[in-house]
């Protein structure tokens, strides 16, 4: 195994006195499709939450054990470092809609307030939105609003905003749930062109697409992860009951 | 280089939030304030002597408020009896007939009616009846207090009732039993926490009301029932003391300011706890 | 069943009754301003004479008074309105601090304006008395100032409790967004809640002027009278509302009568016009025709 970007150790996440993540030790490899699934309610989400502190925003949610990036731990960096440092792409495509194409996809460093040379912007906007696979059809309309764009279009935008900060890993929840088959073998694509510079961890419950597109995957059932390992491995022989009973669609 | 600014812009977003919790305390304070003068000036205005007696002449001080008091007693009895069976009546009509063009209309109008400042209204009430009677009364002063009411009871009404699922009309229906009773026995009751807590806010609003009633029920130092001869009110009783250089009046409208505060923020306080407690759930 | 269509002959008979209630509401202030809008025409509107005396009236520093005290209490009032609206429907949400806060702040908005007015003669007027004087402007006390602090107090809650309801209806994934690029609170105020809510915000602020525009007791009571254009803030002045409330009673002349009337039919179309633009606005933010 490649080394870990992000690591997690005995983590425990809460809502209140509910504890909806049971001590997970997981390592995310650099450079990698990590997926995890499970059946709704695993707690697969507000584990990917907590990889970029999204999950204590919620009153009453807390977390317990600890998570490192890049050995570093994340309780340690103020969350808005952390979350520069570790993007987010959201089950429903969520472009802001009071700006345009454009000033979405620099959002980052509006909302940051970092100035920058308008050649300079210009520039990442461009780089940001051929990452995304956006470009071509956009570029004509960079000053429009985003929201006049179809939901796959709406999806690609957000990974560019997110991708224009350049984050060390971005965290996908869910991104297709929400995308008819079409957009989403797009955003599958891209997710394979993507992993080659940066660390993807992607949430999904549809086992399929965990299998297309991820080296690594993590099985989660009420809180607890069942299973980790090579995705290949995971899906051929897997070695818990419950995997094995998730994967071939006896509950979940 | 992205360390540098972080920690200012936490300390940016900490002074934001502080700022935000200051400004709206100091919003408060003027209330705490009026509530404050007004009890430590009226407090010791108050006896039953108070109540219960008319104002004395300027330089005599005691006296009392009782032409105020039954002038907006009276003043509320009539403004509730034009105002709340035709405020249920158009509130219904709106709940029932919620699309269409005369439905349009009619919301457009009571619209207009609710912004209309006060003192307008009173001007129509003018025109209406003090001019066609021939002087200023107690009913003028009642038309015109109705039709503030009137959009408020409107809007109670039709919130409320358009709450309630339409199953419960079907079911109603269903039944058979006609359409009125269905109205009347379903559907109102079902409503009625909304509508009784409208028509306590319209009270609360009407029992303080001063512009509109300066030129309808103009004002009476003795007690009057007659609706066809002018009467006092609380709030026109202290804007006339008020204005008044005389420091006994003073003392009188402290006094009536207290009084009037009192049954306004108790009406409020009623109509939320009607609110709460009384909503049928569905 | 035969009840039946007169219940619903009912219902439509009320309802007809408002659109003629309404109608005969316009008719009547225009028939009664009629002698007026004879002798002066437009002129109303623009000449700066007010004279019951020798029987000539244009209204245009009431309209002046109206608009500077208006305005100035907008002033003082939306940032108040926006910290209150922004703690109650973005930080503070579903607290017990909200509702504290909440209840302190609709209980002013129960007050009668005359109590306000009294008040603000006994505590305000001698307040603004003492500032005036210290920046040497003639320390009349009463005048537009005083009449516009007061003003913002009462309209307060007007403004609030609709930018309270605007900023709780911004969609929570776009605030997710933004802090998941690592913005803090107020950078998301800043750059997604309140672009998303402005449209809200600013029908808020509509609203209250509407309310201040109409206000009279509180306003007559602090403001002065006088019949002049005010010289600045400070100065006397009077309002259209507050001209209606100090003379209607005591005007004999039917011409006065009827230039107060037309005075008070401007007053009703202005308020109509600006909450019919804030009334639409909500209308079409609340449908969410967004973007």
């Amino acid at each position: 195994m490649e080394s870990a970007i992000l690591k997690t150790e005995n983590l425990s996440a809460f809502f209140g006195s509910q504890c909806v993540i049971k001590s997970v030790n997981l390592e995310f490899p650099k450079n990698n499709v990590t997926a995890i699934m499970g059946p709704s309610g695993c707690g697969k989400t507000t584990l990917i939450r907590c990889m970029n502190r999204m999950h204590e925003l919620v009153p009453g949610a807390s977390t317990s054990g600890k998570i490192l990036l890049n050995d570093e731990d994340l309780n340690a960096i103020n969350p808005i470092l952390v979350r520069r440092k570790v993007g987010m792409v959201f089950q429903r495509p969520n472009p802001f809609p009071t700006m345009s194409i454009y000033d979405n996809v620099i959002a980052g460093y509006k909302l940051n307030g970092i100035r920058k040379k308008r050649a300079e912007f210009d520039r990442i906007v461009e780089e940001s939105l051929k990452k995304a696979a956006l470009w071509d059809e956009v570029k004509n309309t960079l000053h429009r609003k985003g929201t006049f764009l179809s939901g796959g279009q709406q999806q690609r935008l957000c990974i560019a905003r997110a991708l224009a900060m350049n984050p060390e890993a971005i965290l996908l929840d869910e991104p297709t749930s929400a995308l008819d088959p079409k957009a989403t073998s797009l955003i599958e694509e891209l997710i394979g062109e993507l992993e080659k510079s940066i660390t993807i961890i992607i949430v999904t419950h549809n086992t399929a697409q965990a299998a297309r597109i991820s080296e690594y995957t993590a099985f989660m059932y009420l809180g607890e992860m069942v299973e980790f390992g090579n995705t290949e491995k995971l899906f051929t022989v897997p070695k818990h009951k419950k995997t094995e009973e998730y994967l071939t669609g006896k509950f979940g | 280089m992205v360390d540098n600014g972080v920690s200012f812009r936490i300390f940016k977003d900490n002074l934001f939030k502080w700022s935000l919790v200051l400004v709206s305390f100091l919003a408060t304070v003027p209330l705490f304030l009026i509530l404050f003068y007004v009890a430590k000036n009226g407090i010791s205005s108050f006896s039953w002597t108070f109540i219960t007696h008319l104002p004395k002449p300027p330089g005599e001080a005691g006296g009392g408020i009782l032409n105020g008091i039954v002038g907006t007693l009276l003043l509320i009895g009539w403004s509730s009896l034009l105002s709340i069976p035709l405020g249920i009546t158009l509130g219904l009509y709106l709940s029932e007939f919620r699309e269409g063009f005369f439905s349009y209309w009619v919301r457009l109008c009571i619209d207009v009616l609710q912004g209309t400042p006060s003192v307008v209204i009173g001007i129509v009430a003018y025109a209406w009846i003090v001019i066609t009677m021939g002087g200023f009364s107690l009913f003028s002063g009642g038309v015109a207090l109705s039709l503030i009411m009137v959009p408020m009871i409107v809007k109670a009404t039709e919130e409320t009732l358009k709450l309630i699922p339409s199953a419960l009309k079907e079911a109603s229906l269903a039944l058979g039993v006609s359409y009125s009773k269905t109205i009347f026995k379903v559907i109102i009751p079902s409503g009625l926490s909304g509508i009784v807590t409208g028509i306590l806010l319209g009270v609360a609003r009407v029992a303080g009301e001063t512009a509109p009633l300066l030129f309808t029920a103009f004002g009476n130092p003795f007690v009057n029932w007659n609706p066809l001869k002018p009467v006092s009110a609380l709030p026109i009783l202290i804007f006339n003391y008020a204005s008044s250089p005389f420091p006994e009046w003073h003392q009188l409208a402290w006094g009536a300011s207290l009084f009037l505060v009192t049954i306004v923020l108790l009406l409020n306080a009623v109509s939320r706890v009607v609110i709460r407690k009384w909503k049928v759930q569905f | 069943m035969k009840s039946e269509p007169t219940f619903k002959g009912i219902l439509y008979l009320s309802a007809a009754s408002t659109i003629f209630l309404l109608a005969g509401l316009f008719f009547t202030l225009l028939r009664h301003s009629l002698p007026s809008l004879k002798a002066f025409g437009f002129g109303m509107f623009y000449r700066s004479v007010w004279n019951p005396v020798s029987g000539d009236f244009g209204a245009f520093p009431f309209i002046v008074g109206t608009l500077f005290t208006a305005f100035l209490a907008l002033a003082f009032c939306t940032p108040f309105a926006l910290a209150i609206s922004l703690l109650l429907g973005e930080y503070w949400r579903g607290t017990t601090w909200s509702g504290i806060l909440q209840t302190l702040i609709e209980v002013p908005a129960g007050i009668p304006s005359v109590i306000y007015g009294f008040w603000g003669l006994f505590l305000v007027v001698p307040l603004i008395r003492s500032l005036e004087s210290k920046l040497h402007v003639a320390p009349y006390g009463v005048g537009i100032f005083t009449a516009s602090v007061i003003l913002s107090i009462m309209i307060i809650p007007y403004a609030a409790s609709l930018m309270i309801e605007t900023i709780k209806l911004v969609p929570y994934d776009l605030k997710e967004a933004a802090y998941s690029l690592g913005a803090t609170r107020v950078e998301v105020i800043r750059n997604v809640v309140l672009p998303y809510a402005r449209s809200g915000v600013f029908a808020g602020i509509l609203l209250a002027l509407g309310r201040a525009l109409g206000e009279t007791m509180a306003v007559t009571m602090v403001i002065g009278n006088s019949n002049f254009i005010p010289k600045s803030i400070f100065a006397p002045a009077n309002t259209m509302a507050s001209i209606i409330a100090n003379e209607f009673t005591e005007a004999s002349d039917p011409l006065h009568l009827s230039s107060l009337i037309e005075v008070g039919v401007l007053l009703f179309f202005l308020t109509m016009v600006i909450n019919m633009i804030g009334k639409a606005i909500i209308r079409r933010t609340v449908s969410g025709a967004y973007g």
